[in-house]
């Protein structure tokens, strides 16, 4: 290792010569292997640090732990300069890194120079210095103000979501004015499309889920109700309970897990692609265009599926009366004849629209407010089922203080 | 029509890609000479995105076999293939950039996946990277929404060439370039060529390029290479799509 300074000693320079010796044979082997190495030969009052051997990406953590060693150097000689004539592969990581050697050692007031560069790579290298050296440094450091700050958009945020939704609800409804003047520009087939989506398609996995919930609430309340010997019960509290609330509200937040979070989906990639401000280059209303069918579509469908959820809950219910509580289908039916009245499944099918207003806006909210990013779509998706079933069960409760005071 | 070429760094033999019953290439035979820029050429639709998709393997074929610096790519193990999709880089039609990451971590994602190098290499390597394809450093923290489409494939190319790959396919590279632009790229394309000895397999439909970077022409047509050469052979081609594309009024303009 030759250091920084040294005095002019006799017993140093034959130490050197033997060093170069040594190092040249090392280089010879060096560059048989095709590993890279950067040695120091002095040449008279300079010094040439030869580089050798393949000087690309795979090296490079090597290479650049090298350069810094050889950084050190700078100030010490008068002239020194680079020899890259025995570098037999050179890629932009190496070109790179003896663009850094140089000018660190450039920097030290010493003018250092390239030598022995093959015409090959000249362009590399000439290519690499324009690099401007500064590296632009990302600062993102985590503070208490930072994370407050934070929060307090969070909560400001929230205003602006209830705006958003309420501007949406505008929108909407003024496009559904427009389209009741002029029915022409309503859109059956789109409408009819998404209904396809949203409710036909809906149906297995509603009914399945429905039903096993309902042979669920069954067999607990069989299961709690036997000990007071009150077993028939169960099926005033199912009925009840399917009819006005478990129903809707579960149908609701299946909905808007499948479907507000497809429309999300689809309008958020649309708005990244700039289908929808080609819509509107057009002449075209995207709130009419794509919105209002879905929304209608939406509307519609909460109810059939709401309807048809209640319908599978009861007879999985019905179902584990007759085979786990040994409930008579007939006894079941005149009992719940008599617990249930028209006015349950009205309050439960009452919501269902509504519900389906609420996951339809905040979807489509969320879908326009979409950035150019994948994560955005994803994050934007989320926030959509989120939000959808957070306002599906604020409604349902605004619903039950409802139909509470008006004695329903 | 297609000799054999002893130095071929990608060597397709009677490729068939069918998608469902429309038959897009059709047994088609194809060398790439090591270090060479190769334009693609060939009427819109006659599958000439979906043969270089074929070689990367995005799309499957129904026979014939594929070679890429000697690697069968049917046969060859799933570690084999990582060392040939590391020797290649690949600049899609729309720059196929990453959305949720910046002009810098998109360039420096394949290098953080395959080499374990400091963060001041990377951004050092990242800026050299953005250099060389014509932007300033100053883009690094921009999201690719927030680049113009010119930027978008300059950054995707960059990516394309982090890690100094040897062989790049290029789909279209300078669409959506002004001439300017498409000129520089064309340089670079050369330069890059050049320097690194890299193998260029370029999609293109942009007569300048074909005059100013490429070595050799191959056109597509009818699921077949109908013609391999220099600009100077395809020119004097009696085939009426040839003739038609280098000898008619836009490419008369052409300043050769």
């Amino acid at each position: 290792m030759i250091s920084g300074s040294w005095s002019n000693d006799r017993f140093y320079k034959a130490m050197r010569r033997a060093g170069a010796y040594l190092l040249q044979a090392k280089r010879e082997t060096a560059i048989v292997s095709g590993d890279p190495t950067l040695e120091r030969i002095a040449q008279g009052n300079g010094l040439a640090l030869c580089a050798a051997g393949s000087w690309t990406a795979r090296f490079a953590p090597v290479l650049e732990k090298m350069v810094a060693d050889a950084e050190k150097l700078r100030g010490s000689r008068p002239n020194i300069f680079i020899d890259v004539s025995q570098v037999s592969k050179l890629d932009t990581f190496g070109a790179w890194l003896i663009e850094r050697l140089r000018r660190s050692l450039t920097d030290g007031g010493i003018e250092a120079k390239i030598a022995g560069l093959s015409a090959n790579y000249a362009s590399l290298v000439d290519e690499v210095r324009r690099v401007k050296a500064e590296p632009v440094i990302e600062t993102r450091s985590v503070t208490i103000t930072g994370m407050l700050e934070q929060i307090g958009r969070s909560v400001a945020g929230v205003g602006g979501t209830l705006v958003g939704l309420i501007e949406m609800l505008g929108a909407v409804l003024a496009a559904a004015g427009r389209v009741f003047i002029r029915p022409r520009g309503f859109r059956l087939t789109s409408t009819i499309h998404h209904l396809e989506q949203v409710c036909w398609r809906a149906v297995p996995i509603v009914v399945l889920i429905t039903f096993l919930i309902g042979c669920i609430i069954s067999q607990q309340g069989i299961f709690h109700f036997r000990k007071f010997g009150a077993d028939i019960f169960v099926v005033d509290m199912l009925g009840v309970l399917v009819l006005r609330e478990i129903g809707v509200l579960l149908v609701a937040i299946m909905v808007a897990g499948r479907s507000g979070s497809a429309y999300t989906a689809e309008l958020g990639s649309m708005k990244m692609r700039e289908e929808i401000d080609a819509l509107r280059t057009m002449g075209f209303d995207p709130i009419e265009v794509l919105i209002l069918p879905r929304m209608l579509a939406l509307v519609l469908a909460l109810p059939i599926l709401a309807f048809l959820g209640a319908m599978a809950a009861l007879y999985g219910g019905g179902l584990v009366a007759y085979l786990y509580g040994g409930v008579d289908p007939e006894a079941f039916l005149l009992r719940l004849r008599d617990a249930i009245s028209i006015d349950h499944f009205i309050v439960g099918i009452i919501k269902a629209p509504v519900m389906a207003a609420v996951i339809g806006i905040v979807a489509c909210v969320e879908g326009l407010a979409v950035q150019g990013s994948a994560e955005s779509l994803g994050q934007h998706t989320t926030s959509s089922v989120v939000k959808g079933i957070f306002f599906v069960i604020v409604m349902d409760g605004v619903f039950a203080i409802f139909f509470a005071s008006i004695g329903m | 029509m297609v000799g054999e070429i002893s130095d071929a760094i990608i060597r397709v033999r009677n490729i068939t890609v069918q998608f469902g019953k429309t038959r897009i290439l059709d047994g088609l035979n194809l060398d790439v000479k090591r270090g060479e820029i190769l334009g693609f050429v060939g009427p819109s639709g006659a599958g000439k995105s979906v043969l270089t998709r074929t070689i990367i393997g995005l799309v499957p074929k129904v026979a014939g076999s594929i070679e890429v610096f000697g690697v069968d790519l049917d046969k060859a193990s799933t570690s084999e293939r990582r060392g040939v999709e590391r020797r290649w880089g690949v600049l899609f039609q729309q720059g196929a950039l990453f959305s949720s990451l910046t002009v810098r971590q998109n360039i420096q994602f394949p290098v953080r996946e395959y080499l374990n190098l400091s963060q001041r290499l990377l951004d050092e390597v990242m800026i050299a990277k953005l250099g060389m394809v014509g932007l300033k450093p100053e883009v690094a923290d921009r999201f690719p929404s927030e680049l113009s489409g010119g930027m978008v494939k300059r950054v995707a190319l960059a990516r394309a060439l982090a890690l100094d790959p040897e062989l790049v396919f290029l789909d279209e590279p300078t669409s959506g370039l002004d001439p300017i632009g498409a000129g520089d790229f064309d340089e670079l394309v050369r330069t890059l060529q050049r320097t690194l000895g890299l193998t260029v397999f370029m999609v293109t439909h942009d007569l300048d390029s074909l005059y100013t970077a490429c070595d050799r022409i191959a056109v597509l047509g009818n699921g077949k290479i109908i013609a391999a050469g220099s600009i100077a052979e395809m020119k004097a081609s009696q085939h009426p799509w040839l003739n038609q594309y280098f000898n008619g009024k836009r490419a008369r303009s052409v300043v050769v």
